[in-house]
């Protein structure tokens, strides 16, 4: 398969991670390729401790990995990912300012001048809908809302890439549905190349043009990749109940159950 | 209601005490009058004390003097504290190689400190302002030195991938941390900014309260020495309620604070 592709917005290249010493350290993933299309939405599933979570950071360059080179549109990186934005699993917005502070702060290092990355930070959380909880500090709003407020602290930037870490994952159910729509209107507004990882095999169909599927670890491996061809636009709750997505979801859940399994027996294994 | 009854039953305690004390030193019970009154003195004693020193306006220039010293002696361990609890925190070596020297710093007992201060900067101000700075140096050191070290990693790599430059991180991310570590410090090292004054008064001044308190006691006169306390303690607790109210105005943004609206 030609999986790299030297126009591809984020390429993978042969990555394997490895933490600790290179022999006998723990080995996480290994013989990674993946290319991500510009505009193009993926999502990576695969079972806990699978290294998803760590395909995201080397893509970032918050980590470096051990073999391997991750290529941004052609140049390989180095350092930090400059043209992409990170959505985190955990709360990641500064607790001493205000969501629109904290937005607005997102255009400091572009060298914005102050007042206008305040004009743009207050239309940011009017489209994520916070316009009335602008000067709120972080824990004064709920899981979600915080949510609402990274996400525009990310788009503000306008960043080529979207990296995302199971952000939707500590929400409850419903929150996560609207999340999910929300994410989907903002990223139809310009189509941006988008890594989403989860664990939520149904919240990646819904959202993704492709759900790439990884093994268990450790030295997890892609193990499959499927186009998802659902229309658009989608909408997060209604998506699940066409007969199509029950076809792809039973396609890539026989893919995926035995990893799934695989994980489970290893952890039982390590109880034992 | 419940504010009010727990504010009834702790004047119930103040009044109690009071009471006990008048009771023991007017009437002979446990000892004679007179040889208890030397000794503890008579609780309406040191307030009609308390209210002559305040209605001559002698002690206004002794107050005055210690909130001075005190003020000072916070300023300047406050910015040396940030500064090298910022320097430390940020240069691991640093941190690693003054380690022994910064605990033994810190172990050693700030009285002995006292003589050599009024030794090297004579018996005014700033021999207490010098024996506050040793005090309140190491509190904020060790609160902001703690608060950089523990920036949620979290924050820092979100905020690293917006673009932030290390100036950046610093204003936005290390600074804000460390502030409010030595915002949750600030009672302590207030308060230890006025036992660094008041000490070095005791030990050796011509002005401020811990001479007010160290006069009376060189002429054995125990009802100026309660009235000193008294004075004292009233003081303390006036710095505290507007060492509160900054906090609140500055620490908005922290859970459970009082404007924090919803949970």
């Amino acid at each position: 398969m030609p999986l790299t592709d030297s126009a591809a917005a984020v390429s993978l290249r042969n990555i394997a991670i490895t933490f600790g010493v290179k022999e006998t350290g723990y080995r996480a993933v290994a013989a990674i390729d993946l290319a991500v299309r510009p505009g193009e939405f993926i999502a990576i599933v695969g079972p806990t401790g699978c290294g998803k979570s760590t395909l995201l950071n080397a893509s970032a360059g918050l980590l470096k990995p051990s073999e391997g080179e991750v290529a941004i549109f052609g140049a390989p990186l180095t350092g930090l990912n400059r043209r992409a934005g990170y959505l985190f699993q955990q709360d990641a917005l500064m607790p001493w300012k205000t969501a629109l502070q904290n937005v607005a702060v997102a255009l400091e290092p572009k060298g914005v001048p102050a007042i206008e990355a305040r004009e743009k930070a207050r239309d940011w959380l009017r489209r994520v809908g916070l316009s009335a909880f602008v000067d709120r500090y972080p824990h004064m709003l709920s899981g979600g809302q915080r949510k609402r407020v990274a996400l525009a602290q990310m788009l503000i930037r306008d960043p080529e890439i979207l990296l995302m870490d199971e952000p939707f994952g500590p929400l409850d159910a419903q929150t996560r549905q609207i999340m999910g729509n929300l994410l989907l209107d903002l990223w139809a507004a310009d189509r941006k190349a988008v890594l989403f990882v989860t664990h939520d095999l149904e919240e990646a169909i819904a959202l993704a043009d492709r759900v790439v599927v990884m093994s268990a670890g450790p030295a997890a491996r892609i193990i499959g990749e499927f186009p998802i061809s659902l229309p658009r636009p989608r909408d997060i709750a209604e998506v699940r109940l066409e007969p199509a997505f029950h076809h792809i979801h039973k396609e890539i859940w026989a893919r995926l159950r035995t990893e799934v399994q695989k994980a489970y027996a290893q952890g039982e294994e390590a109880m034992l | 209601m419940k504010r009010i009854k727990l504010l009834a039953f702790q004047v119930a305690v103040a009044i109690a005490f009071l009471l006990l004390w008048h009771v023991l030193t007017t009437y002979p019970i446990l000892a004679p009058v007179k040889q208890s009154q030397f000794f503890f003195s008579n609780p309406i004693d040191v307030f009609v004390r308390v209210g002559r020193e305040f209605a001559s306006g002698e002690i206004w220039r002794h107050l005055g003097i210690t909130l001075l010293e005190t003020i000072l002696a916070f300023a300047f361990g406050a910015a040396g504290g940030i500064l090298f609890g910022f320097l430390f925190a940020r240069r691991e070596l640093l941190a690693a190689v003054f380690d022994p020297y910064i605990k033994a710093a810190n172990a050693l007992p700030r009285v002995v400190l006292a003589p050599i201060f009024a030794l090297w900067f004579g018996l005014g101000i700033w021999s207490k302002v010098a024996l506050g700075f040793t005090l309140v140096f190491f509190i904020v050191f060790f609160n902001v030195y703690q608060g950089v070290r523990e920036v949620s990693p979290v924050v820092l790599a979100n905020a690293r991938m917006l673009g932030m430059n290390e100036r950046q991180l610093l204003r936005h991310v290390y600074w804000p941390a460390a502030l409010t570590w030595m915002f949750s410090s600030l009672h302590t090292s207030v308060g230890f900014a006025l036992v660094g004054a008041v000490v070095g008064e005791y030990l050796g001044s011509s002005a401020g309260l811990g001479y007010k308190i160290h006069e009376a006691e060189s002429v054995f006169d125990v009802t100026g020495v309660f009235a000193g306390m008294l004075i004292l303690s009233i003081f303390v607790i006036l710095i505290d309620m507007m060492v509160t109210a900054i906090e609140r105005r500055l620490l908005v943004w922290r859970p459970g604070s009082p404007t924090s609206g919803q949970g």
